[in-house]
């Protein structure tokens, strides 16, 4: 059987450039657990911010399988080595996306705005000081700033411009950032919420957030608390009449 | 960078109210044989700024595109290939896009356009 995710042997690395580790596991394992949604939601344009070694956009690219032809891919990152890696990994898996040297979306916001069905983004969020965030180089991928949140909040109202009425975002996220705190400003925006998928490693305890857009949603009782340990409270829910 | 993508560019410079479409500066175009699929075309149909994908086809040296479109022209076979053609296939490998306004140069490298500002166009 094909694979339905990019393989560690086949992927090219650079020593400025993030190698696929628990967090982009834990994106590409919520992404192959919802394949089947994705599937049905035929999307006609996928977009990755941030796709360092293009694990992430290259297994996005292989779950769609066939369904792939009849979708234009995009993948974005700061790191002009990231992109020449995904661009490598790409093509060791005989697969294609569109790339751009960005900071997230700039020069694409203007025409590809309400143009994106699916959007994924494993941002940086590790808490760090604010000067480290927006450096060039390997700490672009992980540097987060005031409670890893600085660029998290700057990609928000970006995707929320970028993607269509159809569109979905699935977003990594730590405890440190607040997630439940991400889902409230979204749903501000009328976005529904679910936690697909939570993981504690040694180190972080990730959630990765699927947003969709719900008229319905401020309509809603209140969010979920998430506590420290990962867990949370309810049913993760965060939803209006339609639930992906 | 197919000429979809460069129809999804322009220029994000500081104070710049015409970025869009951006010249292309050729230095190395390919060929990349890619699937045909009808209803993505048609999809795309209607994002696509057609003035600008003609433009930019002619700069890269494929001239089938015609002047003018309107939707009625996806039942034609032979359209929808030329219009697959232009829009996946013609790869800018090298070369530059130019911001109509500033003249700034994004440098296309193995395909892959740099946006990246300096500090004081941002």
């Amino acid at each position: 059987m094909l694979s339905r995710t990019a393989q560690i042997r086949l992927m090219s690395s650079h020593p400025e450039v993030y190698d696929p580790c628990d967090d982009s596991f834990a994106l590409v394992d919520a992404l192959l657990a919802d394949r089947a949604n994705l599937v049905e939601h035929h999307p006609s344009i996928c977009m990755e911010v941030g796709c360092g070694s293009g694990y992430v956009i290259t297994s996005l690219v292989l779950m769609l399988g066939e369904d792939s032809t009849g979708c234009h891919f995009i993948a974005t990152d700061i790191n002009p080595h990231a992109v020449g890696v995904t661009r490598k990994t790409m093509e060791a898996h005989g697969c294609h996306a569109e790339l751009v040297t960005t900071d997230i979306a700039s020069g694409l916001e203007m025409r590809l705005a309400g143009s994106v069905d699916v959007m994924v983004v494993n941002p940086p969020y590790v808490p760090t000081p604010e000067y480290e965030v927006g450096q060039f180089g390997i700490a672009s991928a992980w540097a987060g700033g005031e409670n890893g949140r600085s660029v998290i909040d700057k990609i928000l109202p970006v995707a929320d411009k970028l993607l269509s009425d159809k569109g979905w975002l699935y977003l990594v996220t730590l405890t440190a950032n607040n997630p439940s705190e991400i889902c409230l400003q979204m749903r501000k925006k009328g976005y529904a919420s679910r936690i697909v998928l939570q993981r504690s490693t040694e180190e972080e305890s990730l959630h990765i957030i699927k947003f969709w857009r719900d008229l319905d949603t401020q309509l809603e009782p209140p969010i979920p608390t998430i506590t420290p340990n990962g867990s949370s409270g309810g049913n993760g829910f965060l939803g209006g009449g339609r639930n992906y | 960078m197919r000429l979809l993508t460069h129809n999804m560019l322009s220029s994000n410079i500081k104070g710049v109210t015409n970025g869009f479409p951006l010249l292309i500066e050729v230095e190395k175009v390919v060929e990349k044989q890619v699937d045909f699929n009808e209803d993505f075309l048609r999809n795309m149909f209607a994002k696509i700024e057609w003035k600008a994908l003609v433009e930019a086809s002619r700069t890269m040296g494929y001239t089938e595109l015609p002047e003018n479109s309107e939707s009625s022209m996806l039942n034609s076979d032979e359209f929808l290939r030329k219009f697959h053609h232009a829009l996946l296939e013609l790869h800018l490998e090298e070369g530059a896009l130019v911001c109509p306004e500033t003249g700034r140069k994004f440098p296309v490298n193995k395909g892959i356009p740099n946006m990246l500002l300096h500090e004081d166009e941002v």
